[in-house]
């Protein structure tokens, strides 16, 4: 299998409601490239699931969306990504206001070595969200809540937030990211670290933040894409093959590579 | 003869033999190594504590002396000009001339030659405490010269004729061993003292003071500029080609003989800048450039060795480089940075080499004050005085090793405790 020469992406990769729009995105690791040409837009308020075989670049994709790969110094971005109508990608944007936007949950949990409470007060102190220790206990407050894990940790907030299960210290990692009340968040495998029980947890916690919240997810479980996600976009060997909404992907997929994806016969 | 119809459980069975064989022989090999390295220390060890420890007592002697205003020349105690210069010294020989009765002059030579010099200082302390004293007969411990000290302590009882004592100073002590008053006390001035040419009234407090102030200097110098280098290299600087060579040229560093650092501080420091030589502040600016290294390469490895995790956990969030950077690597990193300054600092402890280039071998008396006083250090007195002649100064040379041991010891577990304190890996 090799690159498909002039694809163009198949289905529907463009929406009326953007929230970000990514336009010929190629990413570049020193001479290798490991994007070709990328196009999608990512709808308010949905989920979309970017799946694909390892090494297809949807992970490298998702950390385009709010330049984590900036901390990569062979990597190059190039093309433009546009979140409420500025091109992210701009020389003069910061990515400090930028990843405050747009949240990021990574696929191992990744709590900071401090208790519950800093992990989820983190991001509002360094961004002075909260006014006053009032404040900012009930931002921790409704953020553990929005996540599902108060009921489990109010009693313990100030001990370590190491010292949780893996499920739940995923789920601190996510109240921790929405505390900051980013508009997009991005996961990338959420869930690859976790057991099923603990999986089904988060699951129904990004359906209940699709509500306020714009969620890409980068998931290896095609259960799992067709659970969570409205939309889901299928990437090979960095190119984007076909975008639809996820019932027509998973029941009738337009392209051959999808077709194979889906059922399985790689991948 | 073929093995082609055995197994391979059989043929791996007859090759087991062999194996074990050299495996006992590896391990055999280790053990050895290990056991020659403890006995090694164990020989070391034993050498310095059995000729240091007898470093820690001074013989004495008890005397009853009479402070004779009119000898002293004191008619009123007020006057501080006669007090500071009385003759002292004389008062003690005058005394042990009238006690001893000594024939002669070669034998009234001798018996002065037995009181340390600084038995009159001894005299002169208790007068200037206390001022009533003169007119007074007082009972005080003297100080005696280090040939009746060496005597007293190892040849004493074992006579093999190796002393250098004369047959009247031998009858003299004899009389005062029977008499008791002849003792050993545990040896103050050894801590108490600056250098001095007389080996009883030599100290190390001069050279602690010193290695104190150098080390102080060093750890101020180095350890924020060690730390900031780190920091930079590891996390802002760009990966190129100048920073490899910054790179390269500091693993270098780490390995330049240390006396090159002591040419390049006599150079610079001293030849350029002017700072005056000997002193705390040039020895410390000298041994910054050469803990330097090492402070920089465990920092940078310290800083390696925080999971990437947390640095994207914190980026992600929009932290900024910098809050990332201290608020969440520095913490975790501190623990294996200040490991590395305390081994830095200790190797700086016991650096010679370079401080002889910056004038730090210079006899000096007086315990400095501060970072510009002249001074020298514990490892460089510990080699002026295994080069001096007596054999007083042989045992002093053993018990500052030991001291400088000790403080080697204390700082390696401080930096253990420190570590495991400090440690945050919930």
């Amino acid at each position: 299998m090799s690159i498909i020469e002039n694809h163009k992406t198949d289905g529907k990769p463009f929406c009326d409601s953007a929230k970000l729009s990514a336009r010929d995105v190629c990413v570049h690791y020193g001479e290798k490239q490991a994007i070709f040409d990328v196009s999608l837009d990512i709808g308010k308020n949905e989920v979309i699931a970017l799946i694909g075989p390892s090494g297809c670049g949807k992970s490298t994709f998702l950390r385009c969306l709010n330049r984590m790969n900036d901390t990569i110094d062979i990597c190059k971005v190039t093309g433009e990504i546009v979140l409420d109508g500025g091109n992210i990608y701009d020389p003069k944007v910061d990515v400090v206001p930028l990843r405050a936007t747009v949240g990021m949950v990574f696929q191992k949990p990744n709590p900071f070595p401090k208790t519950i409470y800093d992990n989820v007060a983190y991001g509002p102190r360094i961004h002075g969200l909260a006014t006053s220790r009032v404040d900012l206990d009930e931002i921790v407050e409704k953020s553990l809540q929005r996540a599902g894990l108060w009921a489990e940790v109010k009693d313990r907030l100030h001990s370590p937030g190491t010292g949780l299960s893996g499920g739940q210290q995923q789920r601190l990692c996510i109240a921790r990211t929405i505390a900051v009340d980013p508009e997009v968040i991005l996961m990338d495998e959420p869930c690859s670290a976790l057991d099923p029980i603990a999986t089904a947890k988060i699951e129904e916690l990004i359906d209940e933040l699709r509500e306020k919240y714009t969620i890409a997810i980068v998931t290896h479980s095609m259960q799992q894409a067709a659970r969570v996600s409205q939309r889901t976009a299928y990437f090979h060997l960095g190119q984007l093959i076909e975008v639809n909404s996820t019932d027509k992907v998973f029941t009738t997929p337009e392209h051959q590579l999808t077709e194979a994806y889906i059922t399985g016969r790689f991948g | 003869m073929t093995n082609s119809n055995l197994t391979t459980r059989q043929k791996v069975e007859a090759s087991m033999a062999r194996r074990r064989a050299s495996e006992t022989r590896f391990r055999l090999y280790g053990m050895a190594s290990v056991l020659f390295g403890m006995l090694c220390l164990v020989v070391l060890f034993g050498d310095i504590f059995s000729k240091g420890y007898s470093a820690f007592s001074q013989t004495v002697l008890t005397t009853e002396i009479y402070l004779d205003a009119d000898y002293l020349e004191i008619s009123t105690t007020s006057d501080e000009q006669a007090l500071m210069n009385a003759n002292y010294e004389g008062l003690v020989k005058n005394h042990f001339k009238t006690e001893m009765q000594p024939s002669g002059r070669k034998e009234r030579r001798q018996l002065y030659s037995m009181i340390s010099a600084g038995a009159g200082w001894q005299i002169q302390k208790e007068i200037l405490a206390d001022t009533s004293l003169i007119g007074q007969t007082i009972t005080i411990d003297l100080i005696m010269d280090d040939d009746v000290d060496q005597w007293f302590k190892h040849d004493h009882g074992n006579d093999d004729g190796s002393t250098r004592l004369s047959e009247a100073q031998l009858g003299w002590l004899d009389s005062w061993v029977e008499s008791g008053d002849l003792h050993t006390r545990f040896n103050t001035t050894f801590f108490v003292n600056g250098d001095s040419r007389e080996p009883e009234l030599a100290g190390i407090r001069g050279a602690m003071t010193g290695t104190f102030l150098t080390l102080l200097v060093t750890f101020l110098l180095s350890f924020p500029i060690g730390v900031a280098a780190a920091i930079y290299l590891e996390e802002f600087a760009p990966k190129n080609r100048l920073t490899e060579i910054v790179e390269i040229n500091i693993n270098n560093l780490a390995a330049v003989p240390s006396i090159t650092f002591g040419l390049l501080g006599l150079a610079i420091f001293i030849n350029i800048f002017g700072v005056s030589r000997s002193t705390p502040l040039v020895g410390g600016l000298v041994l910054t450039l050469m803990t330097l290294p090492t402070i920089i390469i465990s920092g940078r490895a310290a800083i390696k060795a925080v999971p990437p995790s947390i640095r994207e956990a914190a980026l992600g969030l929009g932290a900024s480089k910098m809050q990332t950077v201290f608020h969440h690597v520095l913490p975790l990193a501190l623990p294996g940075m200040l490991t590395g300054t305390i081994i830095g600092m200790a190797q700086a402890l016991g650096e010679t080499a370079p401080l002889l280039m910056i004038g730090m071998i210079a006899f000096v008396v007086d315990v400095p004050g501060f970072i510009n006083d002249p001074s020298t250090v514990l490892p460089v007195q510990i080699f002026l005085w295994s080069d001096s002649p007596e054999r007083a100064f042989t045992e002093r040379t053993s018990g500052a090793i030991m001291v400088l041991l000790g403080f080697l010891i204390i700082m390696n577990t401080a930096a253990v405790v420190l570590r495991r304190r400090l440690e945050r890996r919930w």
